[in-house]
């Protein structure tokens, strides 16, 4: 009996029936729609016989332009869930006053403010921002691919098993309840002795893997690949603050892998980096986590800077005023996020000249910012603005990326700090700048690059709806948390006693229901677009008379992009080609070298998600055998030495030929 | 320029466009470069655990301290199994230039059998410490320790799983472009952790048994 009892905790671990949270009826509910939604898509996928297609079109594709794309929906499935967080955590709290205590326990509460977090920084913002990068920066330089096309598509494989471990946590046991940031010691094993913090570890391990390589992928990327004549001071802007964004990636993320090693650790092997006792110091923690925390902060809003310029040089037919200035301030601001992150903790007690180091550095980093806003204003000063969609949301984040910024500023003075730490304040200001600025870039990018990725404008009138809710409703939203964090208001509260407050959350509640509706408009935005594709078919290539080099192929781009490599010789390339009067060439094409697919991509990042269950679960055995496999299949994979073929000739001039058509039947 | 000139279409005087392509042109290969940059991001993690190493190193808590533990004559035994499988890795590098696949196997081996010394020396002195208590759950101290030098190991490890492969692929395809290329990784890697081991040796030892 007992060596049966030992077999079973070997291979299962402590994972049991009572992980099942089949006494939470809203989890319940949303497991029975997951699987019913799940097998209406297998379903039709199968009925369509669609499997192969995608295996072989998608899964293992080396495109950068087919991963950034599959990046970007990896973000806007996981952007539902995280938003459903938001809107139960802003219902709870309109309504738990008093003897009511709303729909959540503190216990299920906990872990949706950690998941939504997690979700919304990890598998939203990042996916998001990597699959433009991905699929705008290639095109952006004149190349082909990046420059490790197998990397690029494992990479994307691994923040997927990160984020399907995270969804996993909702009906397989529990999520962390300790904050997006699981400070120990309240995450360590004695006060979170169950699973939720290991998901936490582990999917971010893996994702993390995923997005390490992919910086080191798009660096070498933008060094090594530029098209001839691109030297570094004519690179787009939003070629530039990639480059400065995988840099970031590249300088942060490690201590991100090794500082959740640690506290991995510490549960798993009762070591002492960050406990109370036998000499861990727990603040440490909190340091290292903030030395990758502050830049990721960059690492998000860079790209979104990057995707502004270029919406405003475009669309006020105009070069980018200050391009210079452009790129040293996001170069600066580059070094200084790596000299400002004690400032998430002034209450930590280091003292007044530490304190005060850290406030200056973090004061300092808006004068780049600043400039930065002035370069856009300026480029809009006697332009002729043309206020499509990418526009408006360039406009809505100034004016809210700017509020956003000065409420930081007030949060730079470690006296006020005191006063606003770890308050609804804190809580308004991080929303006013990653919604404002990150988020309303990626929507302002997405509208922007949609018609080059898919070959048709997203239709206008949705766009408007979505755009006019989310921005009222964001304001509606936030407000009320600003006015309650000086009252004094703190985060991560699940139940209030004073009614006098109820008001303001209630406030917040509408603006948030105002955001759910900006969001359905989204959806209808991409589902009206796809009806009426073919009458809003972009046959140009070049729909919004852009300037870079990604507007010269065509929409979407073969799967060579160019036919012959562009030579650049000034910035703005294509702009300058326009001017010039330049006519594609049509004949003479050579075969074009390019990357086959891979298999092993998803893979070992399926091996990966495995094993890392199993280190959740403690199921020892397929540990092992997990990592066993891991090892041979990537060693396996090594032997394979015929990774690319040729496109043929003949087929790059067909390709051509009709482009060729197509643009004279359009003229 | 001049390269862009040289290789823009054939009738290149007559149409203006030509100016704006070229006809063939291959990037350089990135994968020294982004090898290294991954190098430089495992660095930060070494950094990290230094930096971890710096913060709890003297937090003994009752234990042991370093100058009642390390045994820097077995230590300085193992500095010298890994400086010196970095020179014949080096020779390893020179043979391959001159493509001599036997050569390059041997100094291989060498060179992962003075890893594997260092590893089984390394494991020995752990199995040693765990075996009196002093495991890293010990202190602060020793689970900076067993990290920082236990990471360092876990990569030599990997290096030696690696550099078996490749005497694998090098004995099956001899030494060609991609082969040369893994093996200069390697080399990379390799005397990355060389370089890595002088700071653990030099901080953690060394510095470790001042009093």
């Amino acid at each position: 009996m007992h060596e049966q009892l030992d077999l079973t905790k070997l291979i299962f671990g402590r994972l049991s029936w009572e992980a099942i949270p089949y006494h939470e009826p809203i989890l319940i509910a949303t497991f029975i729609a997951v699987i019913l939604g799940g097998l209406v898509v297998l379903g039709a996928i199968t009925k369509l016989r669609l499997w192969g297609y995608l295996w072989n079109d998608w899964f293992t594709s080396i495109d950068h332009k087919k991963i950034g794309i599959m990046y970007m929906v990896l973000g806007l499935v996981m952007f539902l869930r995280g938003f459903a967080d938001a809107l139960m955590m802003r219902a709870q709290q309109a309504f738990s006053f008093g003897d009511a205590h709303g729909f959540l326990p503190p216990h299920h509460y906990d872990q949706v403010f950690t998941a939504h977090g997690v979700i919304m920084i990890f598998f939203v913002a990042m996916p998001f921002v990597t699959g433009l990068m991905n699929y705008v920066v290639p095109l952006q330089i004149g190349a082909r691919d990046v420059a490790f096309p197998f990397l690029n598509n494992f990479s994307f494989w691994m923040t997927t098993a990160g984020a399907i471990l995270v969804m996993a946590s909702l009906f397989v046991g529990e999520f962390a309840r300790t904050g997006w940031l699981a400070y120990p010691p309240l995450s360590g094993i004695l006060a979170s002795p169950d699973v939720g913090v290991d998901y936490y570890i582990w999917s971010l391990q893996v994702a993390g893997v995923g997005t390490l390589l992919s910086g080191v992928n798009l660096v070498v990327t933008i060094i090594k690949m530029r098209a001839p004549g691109m030297d570094l001071m004519k690179m787009p802007v939003f070629t530039w603050t990639a480059l400065c964004t995988n840099i970031l990636i590249v300088m942060a993320f490690p201590i991100l892998t090794a500082t959740l090693a640690m506290l991995g650790l510490d549960r798993l092997f009762d070591t002492h980096f960050f406990t109370n006792e036998l000499g861990g110091n727990a603040m440490m923690y909190v340091n290292l986590i903030w030395i990758w925390g502050h830049p990721e902060v960059y690492i998000l809003i860079l790209p979104a800077f990057g995707i502004y310029s270029e919406i405003v040089a475009t669309f006020c037919n105009k070069r980018l005023f200050g391009y210079t200035s452009m790129v040293y301030a996001t170069v600066v601001i580059m070094v200084l996020s790596y000299l400002v992150w004690l400032h998430h903790f002034f209450t930590m007690g280091s003292g007044a000249s530490v304190n005060s180091f850290f406030g200056i550095t973090t004061m300092i980093i808006s004068i780049p910012t600043g400039a930065k806003i002035f370069n856009w204003l300026f480029t809009m000063y006697k332009g002729r603005i043309r206020y499509e969609l990418p526009m408006m949301w360039t406009v809505a984040f100034m004016i809210t990326f700017t509020i956003g910024g000065m409420t930081g500023v007030m949060l730079a003075v470690p006296p006020a700090d005191f006063v606003l730490h770890n308050s609804l304040f804190l809580i308004a200001h991080f929303h006013n700048v990653i919604i404002g600025g990150v988020l309303f870039g990626l929507f302002a990018g997405v509208n922007y690059w949609w018609p080059k990725m898919f070959g048709f404008k997203l239709d206008r009138a949705w766009g408007v709806r979505s755009f006019w809710l989310w921005t009222i409703g964001f304001w509606f939203a936030f407000i009320p948390p600003y006015i309650l964090g000086f009252m004094g208001v703190t985060r991560r509260v699940s139940h209030f006693e004073d009614p006098s407050i109820q008001w303001l959350f209630r406030i917040s509640l509408f603006g948030t229901l105002m955001i759910a509706a900006g969001i359905a408009c989204l959806l209808m935005q991409i589902a009206v677009s796809i009806i009426n594709r073919k009458k809003l078919a972009d046959t140009t290539g070049d729909p919004w008379n852009a300037r870079t080099l990604e507007w010269s192929t065509s929409s979407p781009p073969p799967d060579y992009n160019f036919a012959f490599t562009p030579v650049v010789h000034d910035n703005d390339a294509w702009a300058d080609m326009k001017k010039h009067g330049y006519q594609r060439p049509r004949h003479d094409f050579l075969p074009i070298h390019m990357p086959k697919n891979t298999w092993a991509g998803p893979v070992i990042p399926g091996v990966s998600f495995v094993m890392a269950f199993g280190i959740i679960w403690h199921m020892w055995l397929l540990v092992g055998v997990s990592f066993a496999g891991l090892i041979a299949v990537t060693i396996y994979h090594t032997f394979n030495y015929k990774r690319d073929f040729y496109i043929p000739a003949d087929d790059v001039l067909r390709t051509e030929e009709a482009r060729t058509r197509l643009l004279e039947a359009h003229v | 320029m001049s390269e862009i000139n040289a290789t823009t279409a054939g009738a290149a005087g007559a149409d203006a466009s030509a100016r704006y392509y070229v006809r063939e042109h291959h990037p350089e290969n990135g994968t020294l470069l982004g090898f290294w940059i991954y190098l430089m991001s495992d660095c930060l993690i070494f950094a990290c655990l230094f930096a971890t190493y710096a913060v709890l190193g003297r937090n003994y808590a009752g234990g042991p301290s370093g100058a009642e533990i390390f045994e820097l004559p077995t230590v300085a035994l193992n500095t010298a199994f890994l400086l010196f499988s970095s020179i014949t890795y080096g020779f390893a590098m020179l043979t391959a230039q001159k493509k001599n696949v036997k050569a390059t196997l041997l100094w291989l081996a060498i060179t992962g059998v003075l890893g594997a010394c260092f590893l089984f020396l390394e494991l020995q002195e752990f199995a040693h410490l765990i075996h009196e208590g002093n495991g890293p759950w010990r202190s602060g101290f020793l689970t900076a320790f067993f990290s920082l030098v236990g990471t360092h190991g876990l990569h030599v490890t990997f290096g030696i799983v690696w550099l078996v492969t490749l005497m694998v692929q090098v004995g099956k395809h001899g030494i060609n472009g991609a082969n040369y290329r893994r093996l200069s990784c390697l080399s990379m890697f390799w005397h990355f952790l060389d370089v890595v081991w002088i700071g653990v040796f030099t901080y953690v030892y060394l510095m470790g048994v001042l009093p």
